[in-house]
């Protein structure tokens, strides 16, 4: 039971952070109808500006100015790429964001070299916050829970709740009419595409010091972030907040018990081969649930898109 | 090709200009294949280097993975992100036939990358029956998710992929054919040359079917599509289908050649490479994809010996085709034909000159800028003599950086006043004398 809060725990962590990221890349889907495939380079670049802020003022100034820079970048590649490439379709779009990708990777290593950058928990952070049965939760945990539900308020608060938030939604749906009465339309998106990015740049502050500053770090995301928000449905803000938990819990919980297909197939009432290691399937009987943790969240997809294309909380079917 | 028939229903007057036009492109249809299939033969025999072959080779396998990847791309108006995975599976299933050698002994090698081919259209039909459902950000996303997944069970399922290390074998146990053993680099040239030839004319004629037509209709406009009867799902699948096929001949030629596949055959990141090929070369016509490879692979192989940022320039020059020349290199090209058409196109190569030759000088002097800052930022302490363009001198010095900075300046300014002449003489070389239409 123990290691069930443990686990829960963690894939909360793992979730929230997933969460950070596809809530940006959800708002700017819905916005602009293209999938910013740089959205986690984004992220990426968020982590390097804090480490290089947190080397001469602190973690804290990192936590603070990298993801203002990030969203700055990121409204000037609205502005001055996708806005141009708009023209000629969403495929072109979607490839310019690729290639946006690329380029953002090979600038990192440009910059900051290929290694790993010594990007720190901050001192104050680094203690053991409470422990389950043996089992510590470091403090760092609890602040990134903290700090994701903060923002996801704030978040919801300010779509929602304000007169910047109604412009904005507005502004997706019915964008000629919002424009009729006055309002900016061009510079609330790109206001929006860079709150979206500054969002991932804040995932990526928080999450550098943990999974590490390097320049693959976007791609080992990327493609996940993706998975999140076409399972939980393409432009749904909750469908993005379940399909991360869900993701992190599932991959977490595949993590820690080591489950073999063996036993599956077994129970299910498949006998395992006599000869298995001359088997054409012996790698599937062998496979353990730790090994294949990583892809689960693709089996996932593929599935949800084969029984439900539109997503968990998905309304259109893109 | 065209079907003369069809041609004949529209316009039946001979003396119609439009009929005339016609009938003297179809005269002239087989003509670039000639010269393409007479240029595959000579080529050896031009750069006999062992490693030129080896760079055509490569070019040659970009190109028919390229031509199948267009057919998704341009053709059918689906971009996928994972279609690498097709050409990978198909080499390993050819890896696989190679090292059964039982089997491998009784097969002439020529023949060996249609079962890469009937692999991966196999997967393709598996993957296409869900994934062709829609096309745009969906396919997109689902071509991704399936990249990822198939690469990840590379390192799960040992048996088929190899695991880390891959699949090797040996093409030389295969039957001779007409007493060819494959030993040497030559003779898999002309192989693969073969192969180029008939996958690009089966290709080809594949995209002047009906569905191939019709794959452009759905690209455009699938709800009218639907409307003319078509299901454009089925469409996209079998368009689908036939591009996993070649990807699959691609795949299983990159097995001859290089005799080892591995996991890199079938990543995202080689997915993205194609994308990049494609794209840069054009996707609007069917012989970008061609442009595309030819340019890629000598960017790739060139560019990487002289520089180790070549990947660097690569995303640069991807990002300003997206964004400035959407119809890629083949697009560019097509620009000229009306101005050739009508006679006017020798007007254009003085303004082309007096401008292309200052932008190329800027570009250069931007790249050794690129240089010299990478070498004083990285460059180990002491070390801080560096090499570009055949000139040694210290990256720390500011006479070289003066004298870069100069002359990008200098050429960007000399371009710039050129511009407005090569825009006349743009715009005079399209304007028709005689009023009529281009």
């Amino acid at each position: 039971m123990d290691l069930v809060l443990v686990n829960l725990i963690d894939g909360l962590v793992t979730g929230l952070l997933l969460f950070m990221l596809s809530a940006g890349l959800t708002l700017i889907f819905s916005m602009m109808g293209v999938l910013n495939f740089a959205h986690a380079s984004f992220y990426m670049l968020g982590a390097y500006f804090a480490y290089q802020i947190s080397l001469a003022l602190g973690f804290w100034m990192g936590l603070i100015f990298a993801p203002i820079i990030v969203g700055v970048i990121g409204a000037g590649v609205e502005r001055y790429g996708l806005r141009r490439v708009h023209q000629y379709g969403h495929v072109p779009e979607l490839i310019f964001t690729f290639g946006l990708a690329l380029l953002i990777e090979e600038l990192v290593q440009f910059i900051w070299v290929r290694n790993q950058m010594p990007y720190q928990i901050p001192d104050v952070l680094n203690f053991t916050a409470f422990a389950i049965s043996g089992n510590s939760i470091p403090a760092y945990k609890v602040f990134m829970i903290f700090i994701s539900i903060a923002i996801f308020i704030g978040l919801l608060y300010v779509l929602t709740k304000t007169r910047v938030g109604m412009i904005i939604q507005a502004a997706l749906s019915y964008p000629r009419t919002v424009e009729a009465l006055g309002h900016n339309v061009p510079l609330i998106f790109m206001g929006v595409f860079g709150v979206g990015t500054a969002l991932a740049g804040v995932a990526g502050v928080i999450a550098g010091p943990v999974l590490g500053t390097f320049p693959g770090m976007a791609f080992v995301l990327g493609s996940i972030v993706f998975v999140t928000i076409v399972i939980g449905g393409l432009g749904s803000l909750w469908g993005a907040l379940v399909a991360s938990l869900l993701i992190g819990w599932i991959t977490t919980f595949a993590k820690s018990y080591n489950i073999r297909m063996e036993d599956i197939l077994n129970g299910i009432g498949i006998s395992t081969p006599e000869n298995l290691s001359e088997s054409m399937f012996r790698d599937i009987w062998a496979v353990t649930s730790p090994q294949i943790a990583d892809i689960l969240p693709y089996i996932l997809m593929v599935l949800i898109l084969i029984f439900r294309p539109y997503g968990l909380f998905g309304n259109r079917d893109a | 090709m065209n079907n003369p028939m069809r041609d004949d229903q529209i316009t039946t007057d001979p003396s119609k200009p439009a009929q005339r036009m016609r009938a003297g492109s179809q005269r002239l249809a087989a003509f670039p294949w000639v010269i393409a299939g007479l240029a595959l033969l000579v080529m050896p025999y031009v750069f006999t280097d062992n490693s030129a072959i080896t760079i055509m080779n490569q070019m040659a396998i970009t190109i028919i993975f390229a031509l199948a990847y267009n057919m998704l791309l341009g053709q059918g108006g689906m971009l996928s992100f994972g279609h690498a995975v097709y050409a990978g599976v198909g080499g390993f299933a050819c890896m696989h036939v190679m090292s059964n050698t039982d089997f491998f002994s009784m097969l002439p090698l020529p023949v060996l990358p249609i079962f890469g081919g009937l692999f991966g259209m196999g997967l393709a039909m598996i993957i296409g029956s869900f994934s062709t459902r829609s096309a745009g950000t969906v396919f997109a996303m689902i071509s991704l998710g399936v990249g990822e997944l198939i690469a990840a069970c590379s390192v799960i399922i040992v048996a088929f992929f190899g695991g880390e290390e891959g699949v090797s074998g040996d093409r030389t146990y295969g039957l001779p054919f007409f007493g060819i053993e494959f030993l040497q680099q030559i003779e898999v040239y002309y192989l693969i040359a073969f192969w180029l030839m008939l996958s690009a004319l089966l290709m080809y004629l594949f995209s002047r079917t009906p569905i191939g037509r019709m794959a452009n209709a759905v690209r455009d406009n699938p709800e009218r599509a639907e409307f003319l009867g078509y299901s454009s799902r089925w469409v996209r699948y079998y368009s689908f289908i036939f591009s996993g096929f070649f990807a699959g001949i691609a795949g299983g030629l990159f097995a001859i050649n290089y005799e080892i596949v591995t996991e890199e055959n079938l990543n995202t990141a080689s997915s993205g490479v194609i994308l990049l090929v494609t794209f840069l070369g054009g996707v609007g016509f069917f012989f970008g994809p061609i442009i595309g490879a030819i340019a890629f692979t000598l960017l790739q192989t060139v560019l990487s010996l002289q520089t180790d940022l070549w990947a660097f320039y690569a995303g640069v020059l991807f990002l300003a085709t997206v964004m400035f020349f959407p119809g890629g290199l083949a697009g560019l090209l097509m620009m000229h034909v009306p101005a050739i058409r009508m006679g006017k196109a020798s007007k254009l190569v003085v303004p082309y000159i007096i401008t292309l030759i200052p932008a190329l000088i800027g570009i250069l002097g931007l790249s050794a800028l690129v240089e010299m800052t990478f070498h004083a930022r990285h460059s180990s302490v002491g070390d801080e003599e560096m090499t570009v363009f055949w000139t040694t001198f210290d990256s720390h010095d500011v006479l070289p950086w003066a004298i870069a900075i100069g002359v990008t300046v200098v050429a960007f300014g000399v371009m710039r006043m050129m511009l407005p002449t090569l825009r006349a003489a743009w715009a005079e070389a399209n304007t028709s004398t005689k009023g009529g239409a281009a």
